[in-house]
């Protein structure tokens, strides 16, 4: 934002407070608060009171959440990142969205292996203290379920930003380059192909292309800085940057080269896209670029009539964002929104858009266009090509509904 | 004295190891872990491949032995004819149902592979107990599942030559390489539709399906 738009905004701040002001017969509680609070009178809880920490006792409301009626049980299904509530790029681990297949298994790193073979000169067991060996890398990239937005496919259904976008979450992740760990194992010429293996009780397993392995994979032990959550992989997990969740396999205890893919049970039966004409898309790994507006959205509405500052998340599986627009007329007129730094390779990027709202009701939408070209399309582009049951991958634009009264609902144009 | 032909090998040996320290390519670079023995690998090695039962094991199971497996370890969930219990996944039926408004994927509909089912029987089910089945027992699970699909006779035997070569409905509904982009688009900036054009098409609002997102986790069942 220029320095001139940036003075604009501070005036119409100043305006939008003014006019805000309440009139003399206000409380006067709600004036000013006291120049001392209680909690300015007392001395607190000292260090290691809370020796990790834990979010202020207020925010307890800020949690994942699941929908109970959507799996038959707890232990195959899916938890949503609380979008609404967080402010930046980073998922706070704590927060970052689940999908498990068999639960989370509890895992003794000490006990924990990762055997590389197949199609390899050397095959490799190596323990958790191996793997620490290796040089490290950091990254920061998002992983997203290709299931987000499933449940909007037919039609606008989950009325949260939560329920409907909350399964893509972003870390700072720190490992070791897949391509390290398979040079050193030998790759023998015949291979193509990586069976990556899980050591849950579905010993979840899928398919990957050696040359994504040798692109820019990761084997990960810590997020954000600390050791993986045991609900993302602890001790060890694979990150496929850009493309679908499930491949990013938690709890990696297998990796086995081969010159052909293994057609799994979870890139046949699931994960694939159905059709309108009956066939099936497999192997759809990429996930195409996305935007959503983060306020307002349904669970964050409008208090009243003045200047706003509309906030959203966006990100690609081809690489960078490069533009974000934004409308508030349903696709009518857009504008570009700031996107702000970092702006990072297969990461969330934040945008932000200063909107007088007038009290009328709007129709605020994004469309982010990424550093291919790729432009975010419509749910109607999407269905025009792939019908409603393909379940995943719906990376269409969100619109969001927002009345007189401030209320923001979740729906979709024609 | 060396022999200019001793002194070219010696070069060419010292090219080699300055080779072999600056690059990572080398196997065994890093020496870290241990070679994983035969026994290991044998101990790990648990996939089979999808498409020609590659990795399958010895042994063979019979539909009739199926049954009683089934009947023991997969009806609770999985219904007493694969018909699904609550939300677990119904494996029988939806056949010529896919291009329908609400297709019905199943093993019989959907899977392209048999060995498939073998893997992910083997790997993964029953779900609370998972890797407790004999070989044995997940080919005939194998087999009875395919049998009550109707995919296979009644006297069909599963092992690692037959289970490939049971033709699955929708083998060849797949296309494994990835379309996408299908969708082309200019980013339109003004007046891209008319005003009087935008039309809602469906809302959440009202819909009562969305649990909250504040206060206790939510337990709500549709109505």
């Amino acid at each position: 934002m220029g320095r001139r738009s940036f003075l604009g905004l501070g005036a119409a701040l100043t305006g939008s407070l003014a006019l805000g002001a309440q009139p003399a017969t206000a409380d006067p509680a709600q004036e000013s608060p006291p120049a001392d609070a209680p909690w300015s009178q007392s001395i607190g809880p000292g260090v290691v009171d809370r020796p990790y920490g834990r979010p202020a006792d207020t925010e307890a409301s800020v949690i994942r959440r699941n929908v109970p009626w959507l799996t038959a049980g707890t232990e195959s299904s899916v938890s949503f990142s609380p979008l609404q509530e967080l402010q930046g790029i980073i998922t706070p681990n704590g927060l970052f969205f689940e999908r498990h297949h068999a639960g989370w298994p509890s895992i003794d790193p000490a006990q924990h292996k990762l055997m590389i073979h197949g199609l390899v000169e050397r095959p490799l067991l190596l323990t958790m203290k191996d793997i620490l060996r290796f040089p490290q890398t950091t990254r920061v990239h998002f992983i997203e379920c290709p299931a987000n937005g499933g449940m909007n496919w037919r039609a606008a259904q989950m009325n949260s930003l939560q329920f409907s976008h909350g399964m893509v979450s972003c870390a700072e992740w720190t490992g070791v380059r897949l391509s390290t760990l398979l040079e050193e194992v030998g790759i023998k010429k015949e291979a193509k192909w990586a069976m990556v293996e899980g050591a849950d009780g579905a010993h979840m397993n899928r398919s990957l292309p050696l040359d994504k392995c040798l692109d820019d994979c990761l084997v990960v032990y810590a997020q954000n800085g600390e050791a993986l959550r045991p609900e993302q992989g602890y001790p060890l997990r694979l990150v496929v940057p850009g493309w679908e969740g499930n491949v990013n396999i938690k709890w990696l205890r297998r990796i086995k080269l081969g010159e052909k893919p293994w057609h799994t049970r979870e890139e046949t039966s699931k994960y694939t896209d159905l059709m309108p004409d009956g066939t099936s898309r497999g192997f759809t790994w990429l996930m195409d670029a996305k935007s959503v507006v983060t306020f307002p959205c349904p669970e964050k509405p409008l208090d009243k009539p003045g200047l706003y500052e509309i906030r959203g998340l966006a990100w690609t599986g081809n690489g960078k964002v490069r533009r974000v627009d934004v409308s508030t007329d349903g696709g009518v007129n857009w504008q570009a929104a700031r996107l702000h730094e970092p702006i990072l390779s297969k990461a969330l990027t934040k945008f932000t858009l200063p909107w007088r709202w007038d009290g009328q009701p709007a129709l605020v939408a994004s469309r982010v266009v990424d550093e291919t070209g790729y432009v975010q399309p419509t749910i109607a582009q999407l269905r025009a090509q792939r019908g409603s049951n393909s379940i995943y991958h719906n990376n269409s634009i969100q619109t969001w509904q927002v009345k007189p009264d401030g209320s923001v609902f979740n729906v979709q144009l024609a | 004295m060396f022999s200019s032909r001793k002194i070219g090998l010696l070069l060419a040996a010292s090219l080699a190891a300055a080779c072999a320290r600056a690059s990572a390519a080398e196997p065994g670079h890093f020496g870290y872990g241990s070679v994983a023995t035969p026994a290991q690998i044998a101990g790990w090695d648990i996939d089979a491949r999808g498409e020609d039962g590659t990795g399958l094991p010895p042994g063979k199971g019979t539909v009739d032995r199926g049954a009683d497996v089934y009947a023991e370890q997969c009806a609770a969930c999985h219904g007493t004819f694969g018909e699904g219990e609550s939300r677990f996944p119904k494996l029988v039926g939806g056949v010529g149902s896919l291009r329908d408004e609400r297709p019905e994927p199943t093993v019989g509909s959907y899977w392209p592979f048999a060995p498939t089912l073998w893997d992910y029987i083997n790997r993964a089910m029953p779900m609370p107990a998972p890797h407790t089945l004999s070989a044995d027992d997940v080919y005939a699970l194998t087999a009875y599942i395919l049998s009550l699909n109707d995919l296979v006779p009644n006297e069909f035997v599963a092992d690692r030559n037959s289970l490939p070569k049971v033709k699955m409905r929708n083998r060849d509904n797949f296309i494994w390489t990835d379309p996408r982009p299908d969708t082309a688009a200019a980013p339109c900036m003004n007046a891209c539709v008319s005003a009087a054009d935008v039309r809602i098409a469906s809302t959440a609002e009202g819909r009562d399906l969305t649990p909250r997102t504040t206060g206790p986790l939510d337990t709500m069942q549709p109505k």
